[in-house]
Order: structure tokens, then sequence, then C-alpha cells
């Protein structure tokens, strides 16, 4: 059985304009085979949820450098569960202090990525959660 | 004895500068420079290979100027007089992202960025309270911001109005770069041509009015940590400059009345003998454009002088006190690069904004290689080393190709809207990506010599309570100025942003009248419009 392709939505919310990572990232999930949907920059928390919506994607990778990634990403969070029920994972990258992860985690991200981390260890990391939750589904 | 050399086993099959670099040779020797190359260069000579000035920092060190600035004026304010109290001896204003984006702090999209990358400028009230003690006839300040420019260099001229400072005494430098805002940094608002004319506005003003003023700082720096490689930094750099100097010729300017005003800004990243290489092969090639290609008379308008902040990219999370090492290795290089000015990066910036600690080990790392190393008692030490003389020629052809590409393709701003230059560099930042996860290129501490404990370090943090003061600020302002005048003034800068006119005179009537940066650039979007970068994916 072949199953369906991944698919991961990259996006960077707020004002920051640092793409690197988010591009390797994005880069990086297509050569390992997912479905990657680059948003782009500048990007409302909405706008981010509208397209994953319609996009149906599994993950949605959110990068943020300028320190506005706690009242971002959890708005993002937010603002997809009040408008699917769809179990998907969250995926956070940037300069995020520990701190800062466990308030994240709290509001719902799955991992956070900060700089300097190999991009098979977020592969990696996608496929287990999403064979985590697929667990009780399928196999 | 040849034989016995290349029997001799290496440790590597190639050595190689980056990761699609030049290939390092074993041994360097006289046969790999031409004679009268190393003969030539003199300093303060033309083409300026060895340094634009003849005694380099045995007249006057390079100034150390470190980017900062956050939350409110007051926080940045004290941050800027501790700085200057430990021997800083320029400033360098961080503009937190509203500002540099054209929105007051109190806009929806501002609000969760205020305060945080730099300090919240919203008008003319937070630009005189941020050099509050600080007289600014005798500083010079580079400020960070290229889209708002126009609007933040109007505010400066008047804040040192206020303080009895006339604008042809102010020294310091406005990096009013756009292309590259298309490239890497993305803090553009406007489509390319709007922003060119603003780009251009700024030169022209300062060519007339604010001799000590840098108009520009071409900047390869945001090129590079966007994944851009020492030779591609360097001819996008000089590629975007060549588009400049076109655009005010275009205008009619000569170009020896604008040129010595030009400055440009670059990264020294850890390979020290590259760096080097890279900023000698820069100085000559930007002095051999400018005589050859634009016919400049004027020696100051064939001076490359530019800033060097050590790369930011490079900085890595795990182990963080490696960080002081990279640092010190990377001023090191742009000090033997002959820099102006140089920024040291903190040891915790992949963790946060630097604490107060962190920003005076990095400073302290440039007075250590100021006073106690001697490498700044003579002048491009470097020169005449085999070795530095073959790379700095190896790293001058290979911008060399690029410009000629970028020449044929109609110049920095096509190759900008192809997409091309964008493209070159993802396509090494993920090279250097895939590099550095396959092991190929060793970073100590990440992808080897990992350790599992981390020292638990003190970092610095925005006090949450920012926005709200910021907005108090704005909130307060707005009901203290005459509304009537702000409109008015607001309904000349579109008149002017419409015409041809330079727009630098009615900028600095609106900021005085206390129009917000956000009114401000809200007017010349409704004459400018609004860009959005095409999909890049």
């Amino acid at each position: 059985m072949v199953r369906k392709k991944t698919r991961v939505l990259i996006a960077k919310p707020g004002l920051d304009g640092h793409d690197r990572g988010a591009i390797a990232v994005a880069q990086g999930l297509r050569d390992a085979g997912m479905e990657v949907i680059y948003l782009g920059l500048r990007l409302t928390p909405e706008q981010i949820v509208e397209a994953a919506i319609q996009e149906d994607v599994d993950v949605i990778g959110l990068s943020c450098l300028s320190g506005g990634h706690l009242t971002l990403f959890s708005k993002t969070m937010d603002s997809f569960k009040e408008r699917s029920d769809k179990e998907i994972i969250f995926i956070g990258g940037g300069i995020i202090p520990k701190k800062d992860i466990t308030a994240l985690k709290a509001a719902g991200i799955t991992g956070t990525f900060g700089p300097g981390t190999p991009i098979n260890e977020i592969t990696s990391f996608i496929k287990a959660e999403l064979e985590k939750g697929s667990d009780d589904k399928e196999d | 004895m040849t034989d016995v050399m290349a029997e001799m086993k290496e440790r590597k099959r190639e050595f190689k500068t980056t990761v699609d670099g030049i290939v390092v040779e074993r041994v360097y020797s006289p046969d790999d420079v031409s004679e009268n190359e190393i003969a030539a260069g003199l300093p303060g000579k033309y083409p300026f290979t060895r340094n634009i000035m003849p005694a380099g920092y045995r007249t006057r060190l390079w100034t150390m100027r470190q980017y900062a600035g956050f939350a409110t004026v007051e926080e940045t304010n004290k941050r800027y007089k501790y700085l200057y109290k430990q021997g800083q001896t320029g400033f360098s204003v961080a503009f937190h992202l509203p500002t540099q984006m054209g929105y007051d702090s109190d806009h929806p999209l501002a609000l969760p960025e205020v305060g945080r990358v730099g300090v919240a400028i919203d008008s003319l009230k937070d630009m005189e309270d941020l050099w509050s003690g600080i007289p600014l006839g005798e500083v010079s300040t580079s400020m960070t911001i290229n889209a708002t420019a126009p609007i933040i260099l109007a505010m400066y001229i008047a804040a040192a109005e206020k303080q009895g400072v006339a604008q042809g005494q102010l020294m310091g430098t406005v990096q009013n770069d756009l292309l590259k805002e298309y490239v890497a940094r993305n803090t553009y608002i406007f489509a390319p041509e709007p922003s060119m004319r603003l780009t251009t506005d700024i030169c022209g003003y300062c060519a007339q009015n604010m001799p000590k003023w840098n108009s520009i700082s071409i900047s390869g720096y945001h090129m590079r940590e966007a994944g851009a490689t020492a030779i591609q930094e360097a001819a996008f750099s000089l590629c975007n400059g060549i588009a400049y100097v076109q655009a005010m010729i275009a205008r009619g300017m000569d170009v020896d009345s604008f040129a010595p005003q030009f400055s440009f800004f670059f990264a020294a990243f850890s390979n020290l003998f590259e760096e080097v290489a890279k900023f000698r092969a820069l100085r000559r090639m930007w002095a051999k454009i400018m005589k050859e290609r634009f016919n400049a008379q004027n020696e100051r308008s064939m001076m490359l002088k530019f800033h060097v902040q050590t790369g930011g990219c490079t900085l890595a999370e795990q182990q963080p006190l490696n960080n002081v090492v990279r640092v010190t290795i990377q001023a090191l290089a742009a000090i033997l690069g002959s820099c102006q000015s140089l920024h040291t990066n903190s040891y915790d910036e992949a963790l946060a904004l630097p604490s107060e600690e962190a920003v005076q080990l990095a400073l302290r790392t440039q007075q250590i290689l100021a006073f106690e190393s001697g490498v700044a008692d003579t002048v491009d030490p470097m020169g005449g080393s085999y070795y530095v003389e073959w790379l700095t020629n190896k790293i001058e052809e290979g911008v060399q190709k690029y410009i000629a590409t970028i020449d044929k393709m109609g110049g920095a701003q096509e190759a900008i809207k192809k997409g091309y230059i964008q493209r070159e560099i993802r396509r090494s930042a993920y090279n250097h990506q895939k590099a550095v996860d396959a092991g190929e290129q060793v970073v100590v501490g990440v992808n080897q010599y990992t350790s599992e404990e981390q020292p638990a370090l003190e970092l610095f943090e925005i006090d949450e309570g920012v926005a709200k003061k910021q907005l108090e600020r704005l909130s307060k302002l707005k009901s203290r100025r005459d509304s009537d005048e702000v409109q008015q003034v607001l309904d000349r800068v579109r008149q002017v942003a419409s015409s041809g006119e330079n727009i630098m005179p009615v900028l600095i009537e609106a900021v005085k009248a206390y129009a917000t940066v956000g009114e401000i650039s809200d007017a010349l979007r409704d004459v400018f419009g609004e860009y959005k970068e095409p999909s890049v994916l």
C-alpha cells in the first residue's frame, strides 16, 4: 500500500524577514519526499490557517527569528483549532529560548528546532510523530 | 625532494575555502603571484588593494560600532550611554521591525514585534529621546534602515536640529540599500522602481546637504547571511553598487558629486584568509569599476570604505561559548582586511537577544585585538603573502565572472527581477546545509565534538510591558500634536511623491509636525502601492 504523501505547510508569521532557515527546511523536507507548500513571509496567523485548511496539511511549520514567536505561534495554533478538528502537528523554528519552549508546548506545539538543527532530525521527528498519531487508526 | 613531497599523505583529498569554493594548494611560492602585483600595491594608492589610507590603523583605529537597540527609547538610550562609557566610538541603531516596515506600534501587524529586534521609533519625539544626553554633533551614527530610510533620516536631521546641530555637521550612515532587501533581508515596502527613486533621493540630498554623511551602505552582509558564498557576497554587492551609481548618473548627477559618500557593509566568517582576500579584492575591484567604468576623477570616489559584522549565522546554539572564539577569528579577518568599522556579535545570539555581559565581551574582543595583539600596528600585514595574494586574485576572478553574467542580464535590478541572484544564494545555502548535515563541513559542537550538557546562560529578556509603554507614548503624542497640520503635511508628502521632486525636504517638514512613521509610510503607499514578493519555491 502506498500511503498518502505527508503534506507540510511552511510559513513565516509576523514581520521577520529571516527566511534562510524556513526555505532550507522546506527544501529539505521536499527532498525527503514530503509535499511542501512554502507560503512565504510576513503573514498573519489567519492567512496561514486559511492556507493550511485549504491545502489540508498534516504539518504546519512556523519560523520566527524576531522574538515574536510566543504570540505569533500561539495565535496560529489557536486559530487553527478554532476552525478545524484535524489532528495536525505544529513545529516551530527560530531563536527560541528554552523557557519559551515550555510555554509553546503548553500552547500545543509538538516540537521546536533552533539554529544548527540538521534537517534529517526534523524529517525523522515529523515521521515519528505522524506514525504515533496513526498507530490506532492504521496498520 | 618533489617526489618525497608528492608522496606525503594528506588528511584530506582536497582542501577548499568554502562549500563551492576554491581549491587550496599545499604551498604557495613566488610563482603563484606576479612580481609587479606585490610591488604595485602601496596602501593609499590606486587601486587601494592594501588600504584606502596610506597609514591605515596607525592614523586611526577602526570604529568599534556595536549594533544595538531594543524596547523603547528609554532602555536603548540607557544602553547607548553605557556603551559610550565602555569606550565605544560610534553608534549603530537597530530599529524594531514595525519602524523598518512603515507601521506604527499600534498597528495589528506591529504588536507582537514591538521593541523586539530593535528600538521602537514611531515619531520624532521618540528620536529626540533616543539621543537625549548624547551630542549628535560629536558622535557618528549608523542606522540600519532601508524602506523607511528617508523618514528616519529626516527624523535624525530634525532631532539634531533641536540639539542645535546643523545637518551639514552630522556624521554617520543610513543603510538605504533596497536592492539587497529583495534578495535577502526582506524589509521592502514598495516595488523596486519607487524604492530606487527613494534611495537616490537620499543620495542626492546627502550629496548637496550632508557632506559628512554616508548616503548608502551597500550591503553584502545580509546576502551572506542568507547563504551566499564569499565570492557571491562580493559580486552581488558590487553589482548592486554599480546599479546605484548608474541610477544616480541617470538622474543627471556627476559621479564624483555623490560617489565619495557611498559605503559598503560586509560579513566576516571564519575562514580567515578567504575573508582577508575578499576584502582586498573588493577594494581593488570597486576602485577599478569607478575609474574605468564610470570615469571617476576624484580618488575618494574610488575608495571602498566598509563596515564589517561578524557572521551571525556562524553562531551556534550548541556550546555557545565556542562562539567567542569564532567571533575573535572573524573580527581578526575584518581587521586584517582593513575595515573602517566593526561590529562583533555576542556569543549568546543564537539563543536570544544579547545580554549586557555578552555585549561587553564582544566589545572587549575588539579592544584586545586593537591594543594587545599588535595586528593594527602596520598596514595590511598579509600583503605579500604568496597565498593571500594568490587568493585575492582568485576571488577577483570569481567575482568578475558573476559581474559579467549579471551585466549580460542587464544589471542587478534585472537579475533580481528574474530571481537569478536569489536562486544562486539559495543554492549555496542549501549546499552548505547539506555539507553540514553530512559532516563534510565540520562545525565544532554541532556536528562533531558534541556534548549533551549545556551551560545555563543568563539570557536577556524584553520586558513584556514594552508594547504597552510604547502605545502610551504614541497615543500621548497623537493627542498633543496639531492634527490639521499633520493632515496637510501628509497631503504634501503625497504630492511630492507623485512628482519627481526630491522627497527629503517635505519629509523633514512632516516629521517636524510629528507625523508618525506609519502615517508617512501610508501616504507613500497611497502613491507607490505595496510590493508583494513573487513565489520563490
